[in-house]
């Protein structure tokens, strides 16, 4: 294991992977995560009543990749998703981030320290404009403090960096080519702009790693095309991404790896290729075209 | 209401998208309105014209500045962060009683703590801010529903507490009884129990008209007018309006021009701003703010507490400015004016609130009330006298239309809440958004849409489109 720290490459299969995680494990783990996995999810476990929603998930991912995690309906991906940022406190398993153990922390901590995510069903600020809406986003801002909003003299700090963060959201409108709709209420938008938004929304926060759930799901070919161009750009300035998407030709063609869950366990982890000759992932989908 | 939208029409589109001249246009035109209705009505009573309306234009700039003042303070919570609190009477009960008792002399009846007016204030406001925080934190961390049942529950049980005969605290002497006297650390205060408890003025301008030293400043001035006062009185004794309603309007005006601007510039800048920005990000959806790093649990509670404490401060400047209250002060149909008030301007626009709490204050508190008068006069010049019949069933039975227009004129200010639910029913199905709440102030301290030139490359490069 110790000549795994020095190599960012990808690590197969490692002893300490194994769902059965020990606190010191986690630790031992914090402290031997290579700086190439950002992300690792370790034994995660969660229960709604009687349904075992994720059971015993462990997987990694890579810094500056495009990960997939697939699965059909129902196998635990969201839900996945809500443990590793907090939404959902994990019933068992460990979270490590930037090799932290991030497991328990809220959603606003776990943002904080880089790790954001999107949501299936696009969450838009409704009444708030676009522009309010990407304005929300950037961490650090010092006008969140009421004094520093309040005070007259402290206000023109405020109001310095809000003109500096109004044109970094300029210049994020005018990427998405969603600028035209920037004084447009957030509600007002159709189904695939609020996709839009809402990436445009969470890269303003400036993220090391973003979660996207199903950032496709209603968007048109076209606008679809756009997006993951988006994403490839961002990913070779160095962003990680972990996607869930459906569309398995758009898995294939994009991501490097592929994670794929099924009935809250993880079934298999590989290349595009390893995970389109696979057996048990051929029998998940039952048949499906893979 | 079409001729309501067709008067809306004609206002020019200047005036309605500028915040200051809406105000501006709303209280002129009710203050003509009020002055031509007491012209009439004196004309008709047969009294002095200048003093009849002077009387009435201090009496509704007060009405219209408290409720601006408290549907400010509510658009913070309730507007901005969809904060729903409905306690709203119990915190200006705390703020008021606080400020009594910490002002109140130490052999006074009931007793206090004997602080400079000044100092009892500003205590007053921080107690009330601590007790919203305390009342709320536990509520805050769940859903919006608890936190409305929490501060309903909370402030009828300040308003129990104070009517409770313990605390009465009517005694002079509190080592010859200490029973309804309140003992903390040897702090010994009462609350007048259902009796009721002093404030420290019953005439707030006094503090202009008749300080003559520090001491009048800090704990209240009593006697003489001093030269200012003097020459006020005289001059508008000379006209026939005695020095009550000079210093009534002295007061009114101070909280419409000083206080209600005050509250606007505050809270125009807590929501034009990063942190009001987060405040309707909760609003709108609390899981999104906290999935892009905000701190929503803090904010809330910080927002609780400012709001809480200009609560607090207004309960000081409204019901504190009689000279006395009791506990009935505080029952929760105050609390649903305000909303009213609120919901009449638009929830999540300021400039909404202020003219709310005009509109609200003159025409519907108000208003009834003139018109009444009015109708009743014009009636009787035609047809004489009106049948007063004690009772709905008397008036029904009568079949006389004049009966009916009798008693209704007689019960107006019962028929008040029956016009209030009518126009709430009307605004929620037909105008959800009040006055003005359909026109959002964007939440930033700068104009977000001024597309800065300094980047203007790429925009050329591919935003080749971008023009709509
Ligand atoms: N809040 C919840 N309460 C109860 N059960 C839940 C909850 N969230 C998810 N589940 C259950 O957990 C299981 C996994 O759901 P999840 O949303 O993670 O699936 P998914 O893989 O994202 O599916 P899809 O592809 O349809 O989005 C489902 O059986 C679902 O019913
Ligand atoms: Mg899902």
């Amino acid at each position: 294991m110790s000549d795994a720290t020095d190599t960012p490459a990808p690590q197969g299969k490692d002893p300490d992977e194994l769902p059965e995680v020990e606190d010191s494990d986690i630790e031992k783990a914090a402290q031997e995560t290579p700086r190439g996995l950002p992300l690792r999810v370790q034994g995660l476990e969660k229960r709604f009543g009687g349904i075992t929603a994720v059971d015993g998930v462990s997987f990694e991912v890579e810094e500056g990749s495009l990960t997939g995690l697939i699965g059909p309906n129902g196998a635990g991906k969201s839900t996945t998703f809500n443990c590793i940022t907090g939404v959902h406190d994990a019933d068992g398993g460990a979270v490590l981030f930037q090799g932290e153990d991030i497991t328990g922390l809220k959603p606003y901590e776990i943002a904080n320290r880089g790790l954001v995510r999107t949501f299936q069903i696009a969450r838009e600020l409704e009444e708030m404009t676009v522009l309010e809406n990407m304005m929300l986003s950037p961490r650090g801002q010092r006008g969140e403090k009421l004094v520093n909003a309040v005070t007259p003299g402290l206000r023109d700090d405020v109001v310095a960096q809000e003109t500096d963060l109004r044109e970094e959201v300029w210049e994020t409108l005018e990427f998405f080519e969603i600028d035209h709709l920037a004084e447009e209420y957030a509600g007002n938008l159709s189904g695939g702009q609020r996709k839009l938004l809402e990436l445009a929304r969470a890269l303003m926060v400036d993220p090391d790693m973003l979660l996207l759930d199903e950032p496709f799901a209603g968007v048109n070919p076209s606008l679809e095309e756009k997006l993951l161009d988006r994403i490839h750009d961002l990913r070779e300035q160095g962003y990680t991404f972990l996607l869930v998407e459906h569309d398995m030709d758009l898995i294939m063609e994009n991501c490097e790896r592929v994670i794929v869950m099924h009935q809250g366990k993880l079934l298999a982890e590989g290349s595009p290729e390893d995970i389109k000759n696979n057996e048990q992932v051929i029998e998940a989908y039952l048949g499906e075209d893979v | 209401m079409s001729v309501a939208q067709r008067a809306w029409g004609a206002v020019p589109d200047s005036v309605k998208e500028s915040d200051r001249q809406l105000i501006a246009g709303v209280l002129l035109f009710t203050y003509l309105l009020y002055i031509l209705a007491q012209t009439f009505l004196a004309i008709a009573n047969n009294a002095a014209i200048l003093p009849a309306v002077a009387n009435s234009l201090q009496n509704i700039t007060f009405l219209i500045a408290v409720y601006a003042i408290m549907a400010l303070a509510l658009n913070l919570h309730w507007g901005y962060t969809g904060l729903f609190n409905i306690g709203i009477a119990g915190f200006m009960a705390v703020g008021v009683y606080s400020m009594s008792i910490l002002a109140a002399p130490a052999t006074g009846s009931p007793p206090g703590l004997g602080l400079p007016i000044p100092v009892a204030v500003v205590g007053a406001v921080a107690i009330t801010a601590l007790v919203g925080g305390i009342a709320a934190l536990p509520a805050l961390q769940l859903d919006a529903d608890y936190l409305a049942i929490v501060t309903v529950g909370f402030s009828e049980i300040i308003r129990l507490v104070l009517n409770a005969s313990y605390f009465a605290g009517t005694v002079q002497d509190p080592e010859a009884s200490g029973y309804n006297v309140v003992d903390i650390f040897g702090i010994q205060f009462g609350t007048g129990g259902g009796q009721g408890i002093n404030t420290p003025t019953s005439s707030p301008a006094d503090f202009l008209y008749s300080t003559t030293s520090l001491g009048d400043l800090l704990y209240g001035p009593s006697g003489d007018p001093n030269a200012l006062g003097s020459a006020v009185y005289a001059a508008a004794e000379s006209v026939g309006v005695n020095s009550s309603v000079v210093n009534g309007a002295t007061y009114s005006f101070f909280l419409l021009l000083v206080v209600v601007t005050l509250y606007y510039v505050l809270l125009v800048r807590i929501g034009n701003s990063p942190f009001g920005r987060v405040l309707k990000a909760i609003r709108e959806d609390e899981l999104v703010a906290q999935s892009l790093g905000k701190d929503t649990r803090w904010f809330k509670v910080k927002v609780f507490m400012v709001g809480c404490a200009l609560m607090g401060l207004g309960g000081i400047l409204w019901q504190g400015s009689f000279g006395f209250v009791n506990p009935n002060t505080f029952r929760p149909i105050v609390t649903f004016y305000i909303f009213t008030a609120l919901i009449v301007g638009g929830a999540g626009s300021n400039t909404g609130s202020v003219i709310g709490g005009a509109v609200f204050a003159a025409f519907l508190f108000e208003g009834p009330r003139q018109l009444a008068r009015i109708v009743e006069v014009l009636v009787t010049s035609v047809f004489g006298s009106l049948p007063s019949p004690t009772t709905f069933y008397a008036a029904v039975v009568s079949l006389n239309p004049l009966a009916w227009l009798g008693y209704t004129i007689d019960n107006v200010s019962t028929l008040k809440f029956v016009f209030l639910g009518a126009v709430l029913v009307y605004l929620m199905q037909n105008r959800s958004d009040g006055l003005l709440g359909h026109r959002k102030e964007i939440a930033a301290s700068i104009d977000l849409s001024d597309r800065t030139p300094r980047k203007r490359e790429s925009a050329a490069a591919d935003g080749g489109e971008s023009d709509e």
